[in-house]
């Protein structure tokens, strides 16, 4: 991140990827690319191999063919530096829930590394950036559904990656939170210049303008801007026709 | 280095912190073996006979002899409850957010081993003050040469507890381990019982007791708490500690498990 508060511009590539869960193939030749600064819908019904994708990309498993550049990096070459270029937010709550959001955005700081004077600083612009300054000192227990999103949004974007990856991070949350948590990322890659790969079985969290790869049975079934990929026809259309599974 | 010196800092303090807040596993850890000690050693107090072998040089009572293995005990539950906060952990997603750090994996895991050792150690220092308390003391050199001791004891036992937690599938499958592992490895050792007095009943429990990497730890405690060294304790925890964190990165290396994929 610069002294801007922009972050510095990396793209992802994915290249034939593939894995298996024993004969299972839960993703077969897998490809795309996101220029840098680009909002990255990747939109696939319950089982279509996004979170498999997921833990591909952030190397909590490893690919059986294939391969990933983070920011120009090789993630199977030089993963420390590869990681350490990435933000990202888990389906599932990662947060200590016994500890501050400023002791949860501290430990994230030190496992990159980070000093505490250094990290104080990076902590408190990640959680003005999300509005969550004035909870520095909340215990996440206390915290809702939403403002809990929230924080594990600014401890992704704590040490100033080039990549955010979320994996349907709306899930849980009432309409309004997810509304506001949608449009903030999505500022964050227009606004920001980050690029941003976010997972999700929602349509309505898709704008026009985003990227958009649909995955469908381990495959990417549709890869483009959302309003040229979907043509005439309403997204929701667009996915049922192509997944036939039913939409949210 | 001094990212992998600020990551291991504040494991410790995270580690710390939860301790903290867990007041109630805390005297957990307490009670245990203050039960041991009280309930159970008084009782076998009359029953039990112990002559004098090293690091004692006179007779001494029961209560005297299961201290290091008490000390052990709290090491080896520690280790346990880490490797059950692991699996935890594992099962609510949280472990992802350190295994995807950039730091690398073999460190995470040492720093997480590390931390719990640390807290066990605390644990066993206020063990041994309330045991000092009741009339239990040791040497003062014994308090200070233990704590290099209870540092690579609690490694072991905190990385057989990692290993076990990169094998266990499910939350409910913990159950199994304290059954199988931890009850048999505490019982099956020197902690309650010398090897002299285990052979007496049967020589095939004895060489059980013998190879138990814990008994050896307990007697590295022992003799520590007496300001001696035991060379062969030493050297079999050393071993037992570099195969069970052989085992706990195999058990978490990506290419060969999906660990921290579990949750989903």
């Amino acid at each position: 991140m610069n002294e801007n508060g922009k972050f510095q511009k990396g793209g992802l590539t994915v290249g034939e990827l593939t894995h298996h869960y024993g004969s299972k193939c839960a993703l077969d030749n897998v490809s795309f690319k996101i220029t840098a600064g680009t909002f990255c819908a990747l939109l696939g019904p319950n089982g279509a191999g996004k979170s498999t994708l997921f833990a591909l990309l952030t190397r909590l498993l490893l690919p059986a063919a294939g391969k990933v550049t983070i920011a120009g990096i090789d993630l199977s070459q030089n993963p420390r530096t590869a990681l350490s270029k990435m933000g990202v937010v888990f389906q599932q709550p990662t947060l200590d829930l016994d500890l501050t959001v400023r002791q949860n955005l501290y430990y994230y700081a030190a496992l990159h590394g980070i000093s505490r004077p250094k990290a104080r600083s990076l902590a408190e612009r990640a959680l003005k950036r999300l509005g969550m300054a004035e909870r520095v000192d909340e215990k996440v227990r206390t915290l809702n559904g939403g403002h809990r999103r929230r924080t594990e949004i600014a401890r992704a974007l704590l040490h100033g990656p080039e990549l955010l990856l979320l994996d349907e991070p709306t899930v849980g949350l009432d309409p309004e939170a997810r509304r506001s948590i949608t449009r903030h990322v999505h500022q964050l890659a227009a606004g920001d210049g980050l690029t941003v790969l976010w997972a999700t079985h929602l349509v309505d969290e898709v704008d026009d303008a985003d990227q958009l790869v649909l995955l469908h049975r381990g495959q990417v079934a549709a890869n483009g801007i959302c309003a040229e990929v979907r043509g005439s026809d309403p997204l929701s259309d667009f996915f049922h026709r192509l997944t036939g599974s039913e939409t949210q | 280095m001094k990212s992998a010196l600020i990551c291991l800092i504040a494991i410790v303090e995270r580690e710390g912190l939860r301790f903290l807040s867990q007041r109630g596993r805390f005297f957990a850890a307490l009670v245990r073996p203050l039960v041991w000690l009280i309930v159970f050693a008084a009782g076998f107090r009359a029953a039990l006979g112990l002559s004098i072998a090293p690091p004692y040089q006179t007779y001494i009572t029961y209560e005297v002899y299961i201290v290091p293995g008490l000390c052990g005990m709290v090491q080896l539950f520690n280790g346990m409850q880490s490797s059950l906060s692991l699996v935890y952990d594992r099962e609510m997603g949280s472990m992802r957010l350190l295994l995807t750090s950039p730091m690398p994996r073999w460190w995470l895991l040492v720093c997480k081993l590390f931390a719990g050792t640390v807290i066990s150690i605390i644990q066993v220092y206020a063990f041994l003050a309330i045991a000092a308390l009741a009339g239990i003391d040791f040497p003062v050199t014994g308090y200070l040469l233990l704590f290099p001791v209870l540092l690579m004891t609690g490694m072991m036992m905190g990385a057989l507890g990692l290993f076990l937690s990169s094998t266990i599938r499910q939350l409910e499958n913990f159950a199994g381990v304290m059954n199988f592992v931890i009850f048999p490895m505490f019982f099956l050792s020197t902690a309650l019982y010398p090897l002299w007095k285990m052979a007496e009943a049967s020589t095939v429990l004895r060489d059980i007791c013998a190879f138990n990497p814990f008994s050896h730890a307990v007697e590295f405690i022992r003799f520590a708490l007496y300001g001696q060294i035991n060379g062969w304790a030493l050297g079999w925890t050393a071993i037992a500690f570099a195969i069970f964190l052989a085992g706990s990165l195999i058990g978490y290396d990506p290419a060969r498990s999906s660990v921290g994929l579990k949750g989903k």
